[in-house]
């Protein structure tokens, strides 16, 4: 490099040093604000879910049955009602509400809708199944059991929250 | 680090005299503000530049949120500006920007006359520039409608009876211009944001190279 007689600075250097730094603040000070602006989906943090009202508890039988809720969804500026469905059974005080969403690849299960499957989930899209506890069957695509919602029983009325997975 | 991997580019396709090409050239003594202060009147071009940079990068952003339609228009932009992290910062430079776009192409214009900088052999750029000038305003004319509040919805009614009071093309041009020869609505909405975000970035982006090339073609204007 240039002389670096008594650690002087070159002239070049100093202007080098300065003008990137100076610019760099400046640009910056321009693309931090669009960048944490275009990645605000990612950091924004999930509000807690709410339960909504599903069921009866007289309603439920041993045979998972199909319910379906609404509820407001709020997505961005946009608010609309969207519908969800529940499969619920009940055994002695157990209640349990599976999602009907497919863990292979997000079709719709049904119950009991395929004549060779008798009481199993079946799924029209890749044969996949699922036993009445939701759990896959092997050998089939689906790798993990349905999600189960979450449950609250109040007066009777039972209510969801979000589908997790069982494990 | 970079260097080596600069070198190891370079070695293979000499990229250097590329940028060399653009980047090398002397900057002369009556444009530099170290020499004569007054010559800071020749930045206005490059701050102009500037701003349309930060032009084109703030709306491409915006874009990510913001809804061309009439129903959602005016909920979106209230949701990027309230709710999403330096929203306000980044319409902020949007909107203001426009504004300074235009003080900036004017000293830059004053500046080009008053040196006589437009005299042969430089009548095309300032044709160029003055092409851009109208690019300009035809961008903050059609961005001025896209928050679909009441100021943009009436601002642009008065903008299209101005277009639709010129002699005989007036209805045509209205028409074309709002998509509808009667409503002011959802396809006056689209056909705005299509022409803001994608033919007047289009043509000022190839404006602008034209009228660089002709700079670096000529060099600056003489000393007085
Ligand atoms: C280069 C010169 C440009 C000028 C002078 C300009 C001008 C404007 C103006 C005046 C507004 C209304 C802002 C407000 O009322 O807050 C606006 C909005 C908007 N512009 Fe531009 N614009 C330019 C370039 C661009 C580009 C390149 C894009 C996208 C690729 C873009 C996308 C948008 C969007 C999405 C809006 C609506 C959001 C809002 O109103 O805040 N603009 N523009
Ligand atoms: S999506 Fe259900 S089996 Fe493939």
């Amino acid at each position: 490099m240039v002389s670096e007689k008594n650690h002087n600075v070159s002239r070049r250097q100093f202007l080098t040093y300065t003008l990137t730094g100076v610019g760099g603040f400046m640009a910056a000070g321009m693309i931090l604000p669009m960048a944490r602006f275009a990645i605000d989906p990612v950091l924004q943090s999930a509000g807690a879910g709410d339960m909504n009202a599903v069921a009866d508890v007289s309603e439920l039988t041993e045979e998972p049955q199909r319910f379906d809720f609404s509820y407001e969804q709020v997505d961005g500026w946009y608010t609309s009602e969207v519908t969800e469905t529940a499969w619920i059974y009940q055994e002695g005080d157990n209640i349990t509400a599976l999602s009907p969403t497919c863990t292979h690849l997000g079709c719709t299960v049904n119950w009991n809708s395929n004549e060779s499957y008798q009481n199993q989930f079946f799924c029209p899209c890749h044969g996949g199944r699922f036993e009445k506890n939701g759990t896959n069957v092997p050998g089939t695509p689906p790798t993990e059991p349905l999600h189960k919602y979450e449950i609250e029983v109040r007066d009777g009325t039972v209510y969801l929250g979000k589908a997790n997975p069982q494990i | 680090m970079l260097q080596r991997l600069y070198d190891w580019v370079d070695e293979r396709l000499d990229i250097t005299p590329l940028w060399r090409d653009i980047a090398d050239h002397e900057v002369p003594e009556h444009v530099n503000p170290a020499h004569h202060f007054s010559a800071f009147v020749y930045c206005f071009g490059g701050l102009t530049f500037f701003i349309i940079v930060i032009q084109f990068l703030s709306g491409m952003f915006l874009t990510m949120y913001y809804v061309p339609d009439i129903v959602n228009a005016y909920e979106s932009v209230k949701y990027l500006q309230g709710e999403v992290a330096f929203g306000m910062i980044v319409r902020g430079m949007h909107h203001w920007g426009a504004s300074l776009v235009i003080v900036m192409v004017f000293l830059h214009t004053l500046r080009v006359f008053f040196t006589g900088a437009y005299k042969k052999p430089r009548e095309l750029n300032w044709v160029v520039g003055v092409l851009m000038f109208f690019l300009l305003l035809g961008l903050g004319f059609t961005g001025y409608l896209l928050p679909w509040d009441m100021k943009a919805y009436f601002a642009t009614v008065v903008g299209l009876q101005i277009a639709e009071s010129v002699p005989v093309i007036g209805d045509l041009a209205k028409t074309l211009l709002a998509g509808d020869p009667e409503i002011i609505g959802a396809q006056t909405l689209t056909r705005f944001f299509a022409i803001h975000v994608f033919f007047l970035p289009g043509a000022l982006l190839g404006l602008l190279a034209v009228h660089f090339i002709m700079i670096r073609r000529q060099g600056i204007a003489g000393p007085l």
